[in-house]
């Protein structure tokens, strides 16, 4: 063991003392450099092998680091980095989960143009992201500066607004098919009695054309309070002075709003927007509950792309189709969002 | 002096307008959220013909606690509650612990393919999880995890929005604090357990709220993989309840009710940490 090791230290001295020799005979700056660096991990190793340690210090450092990431990591990769990469394989082929796998090129691409079903869903989701995007961001930047002021039950206010994104949706959906029930609920029953709204006019907030409206309003009043939490982090952010210095030179609340707030909270409004337009291509459960039948089933007028990739993979079994779905979902998010951070680029400069 | 005077009394009074504008702007919001809440409560202590009543009443004449007593009885409801309750607290433990642990090293380490590991989460943040859920499920089902409620643990536990969360909090902390504690001489798993955890409470509650809303309300992930009626979560009974029940309106909403308990007590033991730990992780970009 311990001629061995002698051995080693021996062979590890004579290549850094060539190294040197190199390094000297060097005239290229750069090549010189990287001589410097190898010679130094070899006399390292040669100092750890003196000291009769087993790994450098360096190695050891790596370890520890990577014992730290290793139980978080190790699951991801697992249940998210490979799920990725086989779902991108999948779109091109033909499978039912158990039986032989068929390699169909991009058949299951084209098979999705004529597909009528799945261009409603297309077009719901666009619908809906286009609806609540906006009309979320503005809501939630609202109530954000309005309950920045010093306003008695401050607290309160700003606890009560985050209810909504709180409740589980199932409880939550109940009470809004309850009370927009289009014979019995509250909505309806005061557009009868007191709006003198005929019966047959009355609104059927969960089917035809009224139900994207529906399902945008709901999210709105459930996600808000989510965005008005970041928007307030947002606000705290900016310095009193400059809301001072802006009163000093006689600006108005708008213009103090124009030119101070919007400004300021750019990088805010950009992570809002971002993070609610991913989130709002995820929509499934909100369509599925307020205007599926008993059985969950959506109809054309409320189908979303999520739904359908859902049917197509659990339901008939077509994975490879399903998957075909999800990777248009998933073009459509990452394109969204790489012009989404080009537009702030183009803005910060 | 006159002039300077008035200026100063309307300047008074337009503070006071634009007051009562704001407190009439609030409760007119609160009222928007609160009431389908408060309509749940009423609607839960009372008969099916007394919920759509005209007119209304907020508290019934004679409360039907029995709602709440036949709800037991109906469904499992005490099976969907054991097993959502199990997987809630697993997986958010799961969840603050490897999050943070992994976030620790990401901030104040240096390491071989640091950037390159944390490419990989960012880069996942922005991909939708239903892009990849099928793939997802034949693996799991491969490894003999469909119908149990650990597929959904490994499903829910290892989140790059926890990773980043956490390490962005992690970021705001000084790195001379840890130094200063590796020159005493102290580990770096003791730096992590001394020094960062005791600072993180903020960002922890906050990631808690996340993950404990998150996975409680969950039901595309319980309803791919949960099938059985005894392994299923509160949120799939519920939804089985509505749709075998669906004019029982009484009971449905004192189960929805029920379902809403524990995260609403969850969120307002920790809801002080939450604006501060939202602002601290940098959550706002």
């Amino acid at each position: 063991m311990d001629e061995k090791k002698t051995a080693q230290l021996k062979k590890l001295e004579t290549e850094s003392a060539e190294l040197m020799k190199q390094i000297r005979n060097e005239n290229d700056i750069e090549k010189k450099k990287k001589l410097i660096v190898k010679r130094e991990k070899i006399e390292r190793k040669a100092v750890a092998l003196r000291n009769n340690r087993k790994i450098s210090r360096e190695t050891k450092k790596d370890l520890i680091a990577y014992s730290f990431i290793a139980p978080n990591f190790i699951g991801f990769a697992v249940f998210t980095l490979i799920p990725i990469v086989f779902a991108f394989a999948l779109a091109f082929l033909e499978w039912d989960g158990n039986n032989a796998v068929k390699f169909v090129g991009v058949d299951n691409f084209v098979r999705l143009t004529d597909d009528t079903f799945f261009l409603a869903a297309l077009k719901n989701t666009l619908v809906y992201v286009v609806g609540t995007v906006p009309l979320t961001m503005i809501a939630s930047l609202a109530l954000a500066i309005v309950l920045n002021q010093k306003v008695k039950f401050r607290g309160v206010f700003r606890t009560v607004a985050f209810f909504p994104y709180v409740a589980s949706l199932v409880a939550i959906t109940a009470v809004w098919k309850m009370i927009f029930h289009p014979s019995k609920g509250p909505i309806n029953a005061f557009l009868y009695y007191v709006m003198n709204v005929p019966n047959e006019e009355l609104p059927q907030w969960f089917s035809g054309n009224l139900v994207m409206i529906t399902l945008i309003l709901f999210s709105v009043w459930k996600y808000m309070g989510y965005y008005m939490v970041i928007y307030l982090a947002g606000l705290q952010g900016i310095s009193a002075e400059l809301y001072e210095a802006g009163g000093l030179d006689g600006a108005n609340t708008w213009q103090k709003f124009k030119y101070i707030t919007w400004p300021q909270l750019r990088s805010t409004t950009f992570f809002v927007v971002v993070m609610l337009t991913i989130n709002c291509f995820k929509v499934y459960d909100i369509a599925v509950m307020l205007a599926g039948g008993g059985d969950g089933q959506l109809s054309t007028s409320a189908t979303v792309l999520v739904y359908y990739i859902y049917e197509k993979a659990f339901k008939t079994w077509e994975l490879g189709y399903s998957s075909a779905i999800a990777m248009v979902l998933f073009v459509l998010v990452l394109v969204i969002t790489l012009i989404q951070f080009q537009y702030e680029k183009k803005l910060s400069e | 002096m006159n002039n300077k005077e008035k200026k100063f009394r309307s300047q008074k009074r337009n503070a006071l307008i634009g007051k009562i504008c704001i407190y009439a702007i609030l409760i007119i919001i609160t009222a928007l959220f609160l009431v389908p809440f408060l309509w749940m409560l009423s609607a839960s202590f009372k008969t099916d013909r007394e919920v759509f009543a005209i007119p209304m009443q907020w508290i019934p004449d004679n409360p039907r606690w029995e709602n709440y007593v036949e709800i037991w009885t109906k469904i499992p409801l005490l099976t969907f509650v054991k097993n959502t309750v199990i997987l809630t607290i697993v997986v958010t433990l799961l969840q603050l612990l490897t999050s943070s642990f992994a976030a620790y090293s990401f901030s104040k380490l240096q390491f071989k393919h640091k950037n390159l590991l944390f490419l990989a989460y960012i880069a996942t943040i922005a991909m939708p999880w239903q892009v990849y859920m099928v793939p997802q499920f034949i693996m799991m089902r491969s490894m003999g995890l469909n119908d149990k409620l650990l597929a959904m643990i490994c499903l829910q536990a290892f989140s790059a929005f926890g990773v980043f969360m956490m390490k962005q909090f992690y970021d705001g902390i000084p790195s001379e604090l840890c130094e200063a504690a590796r020159i005493d001489g102290m580990s770096e798993y003791k730096i992590y357990a001394k020094i960062m955890l005791p600072l993180s409470k903020p960002s922890l509650s906050t990631l808690t709220i996340f993950t404990f809303v998150n996975t409680w309300n969950d039901y595309l992930g319980p309803l791919i993989y949960l099938r059985s009626e005894e392994k299923k979560t509160i949120q799939l009974g519920l939804k089985m309840f509505i749709g075998q029940y669906s004019s029982e309106y009484g009971l449905i909403m004192a189960g929805s009710v029920l379902s809403l308990i524990p995260v609403i007590i969850m969120f307002l033991c920790l809801q002080k940490y939450f604006v501060e730990g939202v602002a601290a992780t940098g959550l706002k970009g």
